[in-house]
C-alpha cells in the first residue's frame, strides 16, 4: 500500500487510473447486459408451406409490407419479388427491420431455414419472380477465377472495394463487406438488387458469370482466401495502411529511437 | 638506400616500432584522399543526445533502406504499358489482358526470390520514411531550431519533403494497377482543370490522350532517376549543413548558445547510429514481412473504364486528396469554356497548404527583427504562438486527412459520408481557429506551472499539520539545474511602433507593414502571449521566506 501511495502523483497515475475505470466499466456492462433473448417461437410444421408462409407474414410483415404483400408507406410491395428475395433478406436478418433508415443492415437471423422457406413459397404464390438458386448455380464446378475478377472490378468494385470489404454511399447507406456473404446469398443478392444494390438479372450476368464472380470472390475475401503479403489491415487499401504506418512503423521507431538515446556512453570512474 | 627493397617486417629504420594494420590504411588513405584533416575535424565532432533529434536520422536510414531494394525492384520491373496476355503463377488473373508493367509486378510479388517482402519493404518504407520527414520537420518546428542558421537547412528539408511525396506518388503509380491507375486518372484531371494551359499539359505529360502508352515509362524515369538523385543531393546538402552549423541541443547547466555538450561521433555515435540503422531495418523489414501494403494481385490490372470504392492515395497524398473531396464541384462556363473550380482551386490551394509552414521561419524572423543566432532550442511552452501555429497547421492537415478518407471514415463509424464532408468543409476553417487558442492557453497554463515550480518548489505530496491545526502540502525546492533550465528561454518585449514625429519633430509616416508587424509582435510577446518568467530577485525574495507561502 505504501508503495501505491508513493506513486500516486505519478504523471502517469492519472492514466492508469483511467484505465482501471475504463475497464471497470466495461467488465461491468460485460457481466451484467442482458442477452439477446429474442427469437421467434419455433412454428409447427405443416403440409402446405404457403399457408404457412402466410401465418409468419401476417405476424411478422404484414405491418410494414400490408395484408397479401400490396406495400404501405412504410414497405415496398413484395408482389413478384419472388423466392430468391425472400431467402436473402429473411435468410441474412435484414428482414424483419429492426427500424427504418437509411439501410437495414443484416443481423442474425429471426426466422429459421424451416420459416424462411415458408415465408418464400408464400411470396412467390403473389406473383412470378426469381426462385431460390440450386448449389449448381451459385457454386459451379471450374469456375472461371480471371473472368469472375473482371466482372467484379467492372460492376461491383465501385461500391464493394476491390475484394469486396465493402464502402461507404451517400448519406448513410452502404456497401456490406461481402467477405462472410454466404454463396447462396451472393447470388441471390445479385439476381434481386436488394435495398440500394442494383440487381443484375440473367440478362445482364448469365448464371455462369454469377457462379465466376462467386469463385473469384471467395478466393480474394473470405475464410479461406490466400494473403501472401501477410495481415491485409482490413483491405481498405492506403488509408488503413498509412494509419498503420503512422502508429506502427513510425510509432515502434520512435520508441526505439527513445531507447537507444536513453542508452549513453558513461564517463568512467576514475 | 631508398632504391633497395625489402620484404622482411620491422628491417627499415631500425628503433621504429611497427605501424598497426588500421594506421597503415589510414597512412594510404591519407596521402592519396587527404581525409586526415577532414576526419581531424570531424570524427571528434560533438552530438547532443536526445531522442526527438533521432527523428531525422529514421528518415535518412529509411531512404538508404528505400534506395537499396528500389535497386533490387528495378531489375525485374518492366515500365512499359504494352498489352500482354498473363499466364504467370498468380491463378486469378490468368488470361487478364494487363501491361506488361503490371504483369512484372506480379512476377515480382509471385514468381521473383524475395520479390513480394522487398517490395513491402519498399512501400512500407516510403511511407515510414515520409512520416519520418514530417514528425523531424515538426520537432525543428516547434522547438525552434530553423532559426538561423538554420533557415536555408529548413528549406532543403522542406524540399526533400515535397520530393519524396512526389517519389513516393510516381513510385506508387508504376504497377499500373487499378488504384493506381485511378490516381493518374485523377491527376490528369487536376491538370485539365488549369485554364488555358490544362490540355496542353496533360497532352505533353501524357503524350496524347490519357492513358495513353508513355505515362508509365516517364513516371519510371522520374521515379527512379529524377527525383531520388536531386533528394541525394540535397540531402547531402541538408547533412553537410546540420555539420558545419553543428547541432541545436537543449537549454541545461553547462549548455550555452557557444558550446556543444554531448558525445563525440567517434565512437559513441558511430556506433549509435550504425545500430539504429540496423533497427529501422529490422522494424521495417518485420513490418513488411508481417503486413500487406498494396496488395495489387487483388487490385487488377488498371482499366480506364474500371473504378473501386476505398481508392486513396498513400497518406502523404492525402490532404490533397481531402482538399479536392471537401470542394463543391463549382463550374464556370464562360464562352464555350468550362472553368472546373471544383478541381481548381483545390489543385491552388495544395501549395498554400504546404508553404504556410515553409515559409513560418522567415514571418517569425520578420516578426521578432531577431537577427542573432540560436543553438538553444525553445520548449515548445515557452513560445505558445508558435507552438499554437504549428498545432493549427496539423490540426488543418488531420482535418484534410478525414476528407481524404471520408469514405473509409464513413464505413468504419457508420457514419454517412455526407455529413463527414461538411464536417470537414466547416472544419478546414474552425478546427485549426479552435486548436490554435486552445494550444496557446495550454501553452501558458505550462508556463504558469513552471514559474510556480521556480518560486514554490515540487509538490510532495506530503501534507503537513500546523500546530494550531492547519494543513500544509510540503513543497520541496528545486535543484539549481533545475531552476537554470526552466528559466534559461529568452523573453522577447513586443516591437513598438516608436514615436509619432522624428527627431526633427516632424510627423513620421507609419505603414501599414509597420503597424502589422507591431499587431503580430504583440500577439507573439504582448502580455496574453507569455508568462513572464521568474526573476532572480522574485526567487530570493520568496525563498528568504522559509519556504512558507
Amino acid at each position: 500500500m505504501k508503495k501505491l501511495s508513493a506513486r500516486r502523483r505519478h504523471p502517469l497515475a492519472a492514466l492508469v487510473v483511467l484505465l482501471f475505470a475504463l475497464a471497470a466499466t466495461g467488465g461491468l456492462y460485460t457481466a451484467l447486459a442482458p442477452a439477446d433473448e429474442a427469437k421467434a417461437d419455433q412454428g409447427s410444421s405443416s403440409s402446405l408451406a404457403i399457408d404457412e408462409g402466410k401465418k409468419l407474414y401476417t405476424v411478422g410483415c404484414a405491418s410494414c409490407h400490408g395484408t397479401g404483400g400490396k406495400g404501405t408507406s412504410d414497405g415496398p410491395s413484395l408482389t413478384g419479388v419472388g423466392a430468391a428475395a425472400v431467402d436473402f433478406q429473411v435468410g441474412t436478418g435484414r428482414m424483419p427491420a429492426q427500424q427504418p433508415g437509411a439501410q437495414v443492415p443484416k443481423k442474425q437471423a429471426k426466422y429459421t431455414q424451416a420459416e424462411t422457406d415458408q415465408l418464400a413459397a408464400y411470396i412467390a404464390s403473389l406473383g412470378p419472380g426469381p426462385s431460390v438458386p440450386n448449389k449448381e448455380q451459385y457454386d459451379p464446378n471450374g469456375a472461371d477465377l480471371a473472368n469472375g475478377g473482371e466482372l467484379f472490378r467492372t460492376n461491383c468494385a465501385q461500391c464493394h472495394n476491390f475484394t469486396g470489404e465493402g464502402g461507404a454511399l451517400s448519406k448513410g447507406k452502404f456497401a456490406p463487406d461481402l467477405g462472410d456473404v454466404s454463396k447462396k446469398h451472393a447470388y441471390e443478392a445479385m439476381q434481386t438488387g436488394p435495398q440500394n444494390m442494383p440487381s443484375f438479372p440473367d440478362t445482364v450476368l448469365t448464371q455462369k458469370d454469377k457462379g465466376d464472380v462467386i469463385a473469384y470472390l471467395k478466393t480474394v475475401n473470405s475464410d479461406e482466401a490466400e494473403t501472401p503479403g501477410g495481415y491485409k489491415l482490413g483491405g481498405f487499401g492506403p488509408v488503413s495502411e498509412g494509419l498503420f504506418g503512422w502508429v506502427f512503423g513510425l510509432g515502434s521507431l520512435v520508441a526505439v529511437a527513445i531507447w537507444v538515446a536513453a542508452r549513453t556512453a558513461k564517463a568512467k570512474k576514475s | 638506400m631508398s632504391t633497395t627493397t625489402t620484404n622482411a617486417p620491422g628491417a627499415g629504420a631500425p628503433g621504429k616500432r611497427k605501424a598497426p594494420a588500421g594506421e597503415k590504411v589510414a597512412d594510404w588513405a591519407d596521402g592519396r584522399l587527404g581525409i586526415y584533416t577532414l576526419a581531424k575535424a570531424n570524427m571528434r565532432k560533438i552530438f547532443p543526445d536526445h531522442w526527438s533529434f533521432m527523428l531525422g536520422e529514421i528518415a535518412l536510414y529509411s531512404f538508404i533502406i528505400i534506395i537499396l531494394t528500389g535497386v533490387y525492384l528495378t531489375l525485374f520491373f518492366t515500365p512499359s504499358m504494352g498489352e500482354i496476355e498473363y499466364h504467370g503463377s498468380y491463378v486469378p488473373m490468368h488470361g487478364v489482358v494487363m501491361s506488361e508493367a503490371y504483369a512484372s509486378t506480379l512476377d515480382i510479388s509471385f514468381d521473383v526470390r524475395g520479390g513480394l517482402l522487398i517490395r513491402q519493404i519498399h512501400h512500407w518504407g516510403a511511407l515510414i520514411f515520409i512520416a519520418a520527414m514530417l514528425m523531424h520537420m515538426m520537432r525543428v518546428f516547434f522547438t525552434g531550431a530553423f532559426r538561423k542558421p538554420r533557415e536555408l537547412n529548413w528549406m532543403f528539408g522542406f524540399l526533400l519533403l515535397i520530393l519524396g511525396m512526389f517519389t513516393g506518388l510516381t513510385g506508387y503509380s508504376l504497377p499500373d494497377d487499378l488504384l493506381s491507375g485511378t490516381g493518374i486518372r485523377f491527376m490528369h484531371g487536376a491538370i485539365l482543370s488549369t485554364p488555358v494551359v490544362g490540355t496542353y499539359v496533360a497532352m505533353f505529360l501524357f503524350g496524347g490522350e490519357f492513358p495513353g502508352h508513355d505515362i508509365i515509362p516517364r513516371f519510371f524515369a522520374i521515379h527512379v532517376l529524377l527525383l531520388p538523385g536531386i533528394m541525394l543531393g540535397l540531402l547531402t546538402a541538408h547533412l553537410i549543413l546540420v555539420f558545419y552549423h553543428k547541432h541545436t541541443q537543449w537549454a541545461g547547466p553547462g549548455k550555452t548558445n557557444k558550446n556543444v555538450v554531448g558525445m563525440p561521433l567517434l565512437p559513441v555515435y558511430m556506433a549509435k547510429a550504425g545500430g539504429f540503422f540496423f533497427l529501422v531495418f529490422g522494424v521495417i523489414a518485420m513490418i513488411a514481412a508481417t503486413f500487406t501494403i498494396n496488395p495489387i494481385w487483388v487490385l487488377g490490372p488498371y482499366r480506364p473504364d474500371q473504378v473501386s470504392t476505398n481508392a486513396q492515395p498513400d497518406w502523404y497524398m492525402g490532404f490533397p486528396e481531402g482538399l479536392i473531396r471537401f470542394m463543391p464541384g463549382w463550374e464556370i462556363n464562360i464562352w464555350g469554356h468550362t472553368l472546373v473550380m471544383g478541381v481548381f482551386i483545390p489543385l491552388m490551394l495544395l501549395p498554400v497548404v504546404l508553404t504556410a509552414i515553409a515559409v513560418y521561419p522567415f514571418v517569425e524572423s520578420w516578426v521578432t527583427g531577431d537577427k542573432r543566432e540560436h543553438h538553444i532550442l525553445d520548449r515548445p511552452r515557452n513560445v505558445p504562438t508558435r507552438t499554437g501555429f504549428g498545432a493549427a497547421w496539423i490540426a488543418a492537415y488531420l482535418v484534410l486527412l478525414i476528407g481524404g478518407g471520408n469514405d473509409v471514415v464513413a464505413q468504419f463509424f457508420h457514419l454517412s459520408i455526407n455529413a463527414i464532408t461538411w464536417f470537414v468543409r466547416i472544419g478546414f476553417f474552425v478546427v485549426p481557429v479552435l486548436t490554435f487558442i486552445i494550444t496557446k492557453r495550454i501553452c501558458l497554463g505550462l508556463q504558469r506551472k513552471d514559474r510556480e515550480k521556480v518560486l514554490h518548489g515540487r509538490e510532495s505530496g506530503i501534507i503537513k499539520r500546523l500546530p494550531h491545526g492547519e494543513f500544509i502540502e510540503v513543497h520541496e525546492p528545486l535543484a539549481q539545474e533545475d531552476l537554470h533550465t526552466l528559466t534559461a528561454h529568452e523573453q522577447y518585449r513586443p516591437t513598438e511602433i516608436g514615436p509619432d514625429t522624428d527627431e526633427h519633430g516632424v510627423r513620421r509616416k507609419v505603414g501599414p507593414v509597420e503597424k502589422l508587424r507591431a499587431r503580430l509582435s504583440k500577439g507573439y510577446y504582448g502580455e496574453d502571449a507569455q508568462i513572464a518568467k521568474p526573476t532572480a530577485e522574485e526567487y530570493k525574495e520568496i525563498t528568504s521566506g522559509h519556504g512558507h507561502h
